[in-house]
C-alpha cells in the first residue's frame, strides 16, 4: 500500500515538474477559498456545468447516426429513436438536456439579481456569463432546426426572417445566414457545423473564462460581503472555507437530487407536455404548409412575447423592426446591470422594499410573458403581452433610479451564518 | 548581435507595419470564409422560374405552386370577390395602393394582378414568413368581424384581404408580395420571369 503511494506521489510530482498541476489544483479546487455561507442558490452554476457536459457526450453519440441533410434528417432523428440501441435515451437525453440547461441558467441568473453577483467587481464575470448566454441561445437555436420537424423548419424561418427586418441588409444578411433563398438543405448542413463544431467549443471556451475571472476576484455570498477583507494569519478569509472539500462534496449532493429530477422528466414526461419537444415537430417539415400555431421553444417564449407585442407603426419605424429592436434589447441589456444599479449594498437581504417589489414585479412579468410567447396570439393577450413588455423594460430604465431611492439595512462586517 | 543601443523608434515601425500588413492579410484572408455563406450556385439555379397550369383552378379556389422552395398562390376570384374588394374600407388597410409593396408594376393596382380575376401572390407573410391560411369565406371563424374574406396569418395574426393587401393593427408591415409573371397562353403562367427578364 505505502509503495503504491510512493509511487503515484512519484508520478505526480514528475508531472508537476512538467506542468503547473499542483498550482492549478490549489488556484480552483485544494486552495481556491469560497464563502462558508453559500445557500441552495448556489448549487446551478454547477450544475450548468453538469448539463454541458451531458449535453456533450450525448451529442457525440447523437452525430455517429444522424444525417445532416434535408431529406434524411428526419428519419435519421426516428432511426435513432427506434432502432440505434439506447438511441431513444441518448437522443432524450439531449433534448431534456436542453431545456434543462435553460433552467439551471436562468436560475442562475436569478441568483445573480437576488445577490447583487453582477456588482463591482464582478461585473466581467458577469458579462462573460452574458456571452455564454447568448452562445447557448445561438447553439439552442441551431440544435432545433436539425430534426427537421415543421417547429424546427418554421421556428427558424421566423426567427431567421428577423434579420430581414434590419434596414438595408436585412434582405442580404438573411441570404446569408440561409445560404438560399429559403430555409433548406444548404441552411440545415451550416447550422449543424455551428450547433456541432464552433459554437461548442465557444461555449467551452467562455466557460474557462467566466470560471478563472470568478476565481479572481473570488465568489460573492448571500450577504453580499467581501470574505477577502478579513484573513487569518496564513492570508486565507476567515469566512472562507477551501472548495475541496467542503463545495466539492456538498456539490455533489446538489448534482445527485438533480440527477433525481432530471431523470423523472427523462423518464416519464421527456416531451413535457409539448414544452420540451414540440407536438408538431414530430411531422417532417414541409416548406409549403405553416403550422396552424408556431411558437419557438419555452425558453425563447418570454423573448418572442415582446417580439409580437410590437404592433405599431411610430417614429417612421415599422411594427416588424420595433419588434425585432425590442427583441434584441430585451437580450442586450442585461449586460448593462452592473451599471444600471446603483445602491451600496449588493445582496437582497439588506436592500429595501422598492429593489425586492421591483424584482418580483418583473420576474412576474418575466413568467407571463414567457407563458404569453407560447401561446397563439388574441387580441387581449396582445395587450397583456404589451404590458408586461413594458414593465421588463421599466425594470431596467428605473434601476438607476430606485435603487439609488432605495431604504437599504446596514451590512454585516463578516458573513452571518 | 550588434553593440548598438536599441533602436525604439525603428523597433515600434516595424512592429507597426508588420501588424497592419498583417490585419490586411487576415481581412484579405476572412474574405473566402466569408462569401461562403452566399446562396450557392446550385441553389441560384433552382431558383430558375417555373411554369404554372391553370386549366383546371374553378372559380374561388386557390392553386399553390413552388417558386424557388416559396409557395406561391394562384386564386381564380369570382365576380363577387372582385366586386367586394372594389368597395373602399376606409382607413383599415394600411397599404391599399401598394407603394410601400414588393411587387411588378403591373400588379400595382387595386388588385394587385394583370388580370383582375388571377390573383398571384408569394404566400409568405411580410411579418416573419409564415405561410397565412386562405380563409375565403366572409364566415370564416376566428379572425374577428368584418371579415370579408382574405388569407390569415395563424403565427401572429396578421389579416391579408382577397388582393393581399395587408390590414392595419397587424403586425405585418407590407402587403404579400406579387411575383413577376407572365401569361404565356390561357391556361398556362410563368412564375419567376415576365416581359421585363427574370427575378
Amino acid at each position: 500500500m505505502n509503495a503504491i503511494v510512493k509511487q503515484l506521489t512519484g508520478l505526480r510530482d514528475w508531472v508537476d515538474d512538467r506542468f503547473p498541476l499542483m498550482t492549478l489544483w490549489n488556484d480552483h479546487m485544494g486552495a481556491y477559498y469560497a464563502p462558508k455561507n453559500f445557500n441552495f442558490w448556489y448549487y446551478f452554476g454547477v450544475l450548468s456545468l453538469v448539463v454541458f457536459v451531458i449535453q456533450i457526450l450525448t451529442g457525440i453519440w447523437l452525430v455517429m447516426s444522424y444525417k445532416p441533410d434535408a431529406t434524411l434528417a428526419f428519419a435519421s432523428v426516428e432511426y435513432i429513436m427506434r432502432d440505434v440501441s439506447w438511441g431513444w435515451l441518448i437522443r432524450y437525453m439531449h433534448s431534456t438536456g436542453a431545456s434543462a440547461f435553460f433552467i439551471v441558467i436562468y436560475l442562475h441568473m436569478f441568483r445573480a439579481l437576488l445577490y447583487g453577483s453582477f456588482k463591482k467587481p464582478r461585473e466581467l464575470i458577469w458579462i462573460l456569463g452574458m456571452f455564454l448566454y447568448l452562445a447557448l441561445m445561438a447553439e439552442a437555436f441551431m440544435g432545433y432546426l436539425l430534426p427537421w420537424g415543421q417547429m424546427s423548419y418554421w421556428g427558424a424561418q421566423v426567427i431567421i426572417s428577423l434579420f430581414g427586418a434590419v434596414p438595408v441588409i436585412g434582405g442580404w444578411l438573411s441570404e446569408m445566414i440561409r445560404g438560399d433563398y429559403v430555409v433548406s438543405d444548404i441552411t440545415l448542413n451550416r447550422f449543424f457545423s455551428l450547433h456541432v463544431v464552433a459554437l461548442p467549443f465557444a461555449i467551452a471556451g467562455l466557460v474557462v473564462l467566466h470560471i478563472i475571472a470568478l476565481h479572481e476576484v473570488g465568489s460573492n455570498n448571500p450577504d453580499g460581503v467581501e470574505i477577502k477583507k478579513h484573513k487569518d494569519e496564513n492570508g486565507h478569509p476567515l469566512d472562507g472555507i477551501p472548495f475541496h472539500p467542503y463545495y466539492s462534496v456538498k456539490d455533489s449532493v446538489g448534482v445527485v437530487v438533480f440527477l433525481i429530477l432530471f431523470s423523472m422528466v427523462l423518464f416519464f414526461i421527456p416531451e413535457f407536455g409539448g414544452y420540451f419537444l414540440e407536438d408538431n415537430n414530430f411531422f417532417p417539415a414541409d416548406p409549403m404548409k405553416t403550422p396552424l400555431h408556431i411558437a419557438p421553444v419555452w425558453y425563447f417564449t418570454p423573448y418572442y412575447s415582446i417580439l409580437r407585442a410590437n404592433t405599431v407603426n411610430f417614429f417612421f419605424v415599422p411594427a416588424k423592426l420595433w419588434g425585432v429592436i425590442f427583441m434584441g434589447l430585451g437580450v442586450m441589456i442585461f449586460f448593462l446591470l452592473p451599471w444600471l444599479d446603483r445602491s451600496p449594498v449588493k445582496s437582497i437581504r439588506y436592500r429595501g422594499g422598492l429593489f425586492k417589489g421591483a424584482l418580483a414585479i418583473f420576474v412576474v412579468a418575466f413568467v407571463i410573458l414567457g407563458y404569453l410567447g407560447a401561446l397563439p396570439p388574441t387580441p387581449g393577450r396582445n395587450i397583456m403581452a404589451q404590458i408586461c413588455t413594458v414593465i421588463y423594460f421599466l425594470f431596467f430604465l428605473l434601476m438607476p433610479i430606485y435603487t439609488k431611492l432605495d431604504k437599504t439595512k446596514p451590512v454585516p462586517d463578516r458573513v452571518t451564518h | 548581435m550588434s553593440d548598438n543601443a536599441v533602436d525604439t523608434g525603428r523597433r515600434q515601425f516595424l512592429t507597426g507595419t508588420a501588424s497592419v500588413l498583417g490585419g490586411i492579410g487576415a481581412c484579405f484572408a476572412a474574405v473566402p470564409f466569408i462569401a461562403s455563406f452566399q446562396p450557392s450556385e446550385k441553389a441560384k439555379a433552382i431558383g430558375a422560374p417555373v411554369e404554372v397550369d391553370i386549366s383546371k383552378l374553378e372559380s374561388g379556389q386557390r392553386i399553390i405552386a413552388k417558386w424557388r422552395g416559396k409557395p406561391v398562390w394562384i386564386v381564380r376570384r369570382t365576380p363577387e370577390m372582385i366586386e367586394a374588394l372594389k368597395k373602399p374600407l376606409a382607413g383599415q388597410l394600411r397599404d391599399p395602393e401598394s407603394k410601400e409593396s414588393e411587387q411588378p408594376k403591373y400588379a400595382q393596382n387595386e388588385m394587385r394582378s394583370k388580370n383582375p380575376e388571377l390573383l398571384i401572390l408569394v404566400g409568405i407573410c411580410t411579418h416573419l414568413g409564415c405561410s397565412p391560411t386562405f380563409l375565403p369565406s366572409p364566415d370564416a371563424a376566428g379572425v374577428g368581424e368584418n371579415w370579408r374574406g382574405g388569407f390569415f396569418c395563424p403565427c401572429h395574426g396578421s389579416k391579408f384581404d382577397l388582393a393581399g393587401r395587408v390590414f392595419t393593427g397587424v403586425p405585418a408591415p407590407t402587403n404579400l408580395p406579387v411575383p413577376p409573371y407572365k401569361f404565356l397562353n390561357d391556361t398556362r403562367i410563368l412564375i419567376g420571369e415576365d416581359d421585363g427578364g427574370a427575378a
